[in-house]
């Protein structure tokens, strides 16, 4: 009975199927996203070839599609918001975050290092609306006091709430990436006599330099794509920020804002989609580069 | 055989009383997409109150609700705007009944700032020169030479609403008229609440939003048409009394008398526990307007 069974099973589920099976999984990863692309493209096209000018788009500030007057499409201060934003914050989350994952792993006792991890899955756990609101309640007036500013939502405020966020990402897969190194490495490298130190930075690096630029592009991909605490932390206002205390908005707060409001298949919902278009096209560039950079950098 | 013959004879006898389950009252409902989220919230309340009767709400804007009232397809027309004396006419014609109009709710809002901000009240052109597109004032001493303490530079923080939100539409039609924007490079916040958080953390900020949102920790401003007008406090008496000068009134429309259960239904909406779904969306009820 049981050889039957067994047999039957190895003629379904021959070696051949099964890795057609597995293949299968990996294609639809790319079926969903090439899926998700074109239902953007699809949601957006209307307006791309009806209202859509480029020079408007991509070079005009004034996103004003209620306007009474005169409809503008403009994604400029958008698009210098999202930049900026995502720029600062990983200026404060990458190296603090990577410093993390180097005491974590290499210098703190095990049973810290036990500690560390929870509180830091912890942190992982924050909603980002209640980001949003440490952003209005805390930071904000707290930016006020310390600059002496008119209003405390700005460039700064929200590139802290996004380093605060992307942290755990950050120092999670940068500790893995570190704890992946051969135990070997390190026992050679003291053997010459290396100090701690020098064995985190002459050996730990370069081994786990991939690994590190990863944790650090995941940061990237989750500040660029965070909507609801920047919405609240920026102040959402349509400018280009001329110094960290300037408010700003970015195309994810945008979106996240309006599109509940406009109706479905009309204008501005439409000229929302090319917004995601846009954010989609962002970030791949960002991915395609850094792929380029940690390619490249094998190869020398 | 017998057997089979039996499931179906149950199944029939229970599908028949499922049809007698669902035999309840459907209240169509109309119009007016300002009020669409507050008919939609005391529809769903109403529904655990009388599970025997159902409101059905749809939006589609203040013309289509009376509209449909005209050509008989709805029960209650709601509508932002009072309806129009050929619109009436019109409905006489064609039902030969007169239309019937309630006053469910007010619209009102209110434009607040920080208590630290000296400042009582303001003028529609002044409250127009902060938020319109070409006004001029970006500073506080530009509005009635106001020093706000704490404030750094004096600058006017604007917090406003995003732009396709009903809120919005109707402060900037309120205050710049018809033809006129707002300025951009407003903090555009997406709830009421926020931006009443933000103001009572920030010296510099104006606000508006609905007057049920308001709270002790922000200064709401009396309002006056123009200087040699009397400013006029935002409270629920002053907008029911229409001296408030942002204030619109939000309408049911039904054809004739209406039904029992229809008037009752009606009735409801001026409930307390109505009236709480009313503040929670962000208007004002009603009160003692009569029916």
């Amino acid at each position: 009975m049981r050889n039957k069974l067994s047999t039957y099973f190895h003629r379904i589920f021959s070696e051949r199927r099964l890795e057609l099976l597995i293949e299968a999984c990996g294609v639809s990863c790319i079926i969903f996203i090439l899926a998700i692309f074109v239902f953007i493209l699809k949601e957006a096209y209307p307006f791309l070839v009806s209202k859509f000018s480029f020079s408007e788009f991509f070079f005009s500030t004034e996103w004003h599609p209620a306007s009474v007057v005169k409809i503008r499409y403009g994604t400029l201060a958008l698009l210098t918001g999202t930049l900026f934003v995502t720029g600062l914050s990983m200026l404060m989350a990458v190296p603090l975050g990577l410093a993390c994952a180097f005491y974590i792993s290499e210098f703190c006792s095990p049973k810290m290092r036990e500690f560390y991890k929870i509180v830091i899955e912890f942190l992982a756990a924050i909603p980002s609306v209640v980001w949003g609101f440490v952003a209005i309640m805390i930071v904000n007036p707290l930016l006020i006091k310390i600059f002496n500013i008119p209003v405390g939502l700005n460039i700064l405020n929200a590139s802290i709430i996004l380093a605060l966020m992307s942290l755990p990402l950050i120092i999670s897969i940068g500790e893995d990436a570190l704890r992946a190194v051969p135990e070997t490495y390190r026992e050679a490298a003291e053997a010459m006599g290396a100090t701690r130190w020098e064995v985190a930075t002459k050996v730990l690096v370069p081994a786990a330099k991939n690994g590190l630029m990863a944790a650090a592009l995941l940061g990237v991909g989750r500040a660029l794509g965070e909507t609801m605490a920047v919405l609240m932390a920026t102040g959402h206002a349509i400018q280009i920020p001329h110094s960290l205390f300037d408010p700003g908005r970015t195309l994810t707060a945008t979106i996240a804002a309006e599109l509940g409001e406009s109706p479905k298949g009309g204008e501005h919902y439409q000229a929302l989609f090319a917004i995601g278009l846009l954010l989609f096209l962002v970030s791949f560039t960002v991915n395609l580069t850094a792929d380029y950079f940690i390619r490249g950098k094998k190869n020398v | 055989m017998k057997k089979l013959l039996f499931v179906v004879a149950l199944a029939s006898i229970s599908l028949v009383s499922c049809e007698n389950d669902s035999d309840y009252l459907i209240i169509q409902n109309k119009g007016s997409d300002t009020l669409v989220n507050l008919a939609q919230a005391w529809a769903e309340e109403y529904r655990k109150l009388k599970p025997d009767v159902a409101v059905a709400v749809s939006g589609g804007g203040s013309g289509t609700g009376i509209a449909a009232l005209i050509n008989g397809t709805v029960d209650i027309a709601n509508s932002s705007r009072r309806i129009k004396e050929e619109e009436r006419e019109e409905a006489r014609k064609n039902n030969g009944k007169d239309v019937n109009e309630f006053v469910v709710g007010m619209d009102a809002l209110a434009v607040f700032v920080h208590p630290n901000n000296p400042i009582t009240g303001l003028t529609l052109e002044e409250v127009a020169c902060i938020y319109g597109e070409g006004g001029t004032c970006e500073y506080w001493h530009q509005v009635r030479n106001t020093q706000v303490p704490g404030c750094q530079g004096n600058k006017i923080i604007r917090i406003s609403r995003q732009s396709n939100s009903g809120t919005y539409q109707y402060f900037r039609e309120a205050i710049l008229g018809k033809k006129h924007d707002l300025k951009l490079g407003s903090m555009d916040l997406n709830g009421s609440k926020e931006a009443i958080d933000l103001v009572e953390k920030t010296p510099c900020a104006i606000g508006y939003t609905g007057m049920g949102y308001l709270n002790p920790h922000v200064r709401a401003l009396c309002l006056s048409k123009n200087a040699n007008e009397p400013c006029i406090e935002p409270n629920i008496k002053n907008a029911v009394s229409k001296v408030y000068p942002i204030a619109r009134e939000l309408y049911m429309y039904t054809s004739g008398a209406p039904s029992e259960a229809i008037q009752d239904y009606i009735n409801w909406t001026q409930s307390d526990r109505a009236s709480e779904i009313t503040l929670e969306t962000g208007y004002t009820p009603a009160e003692k307007v009569k029916l």
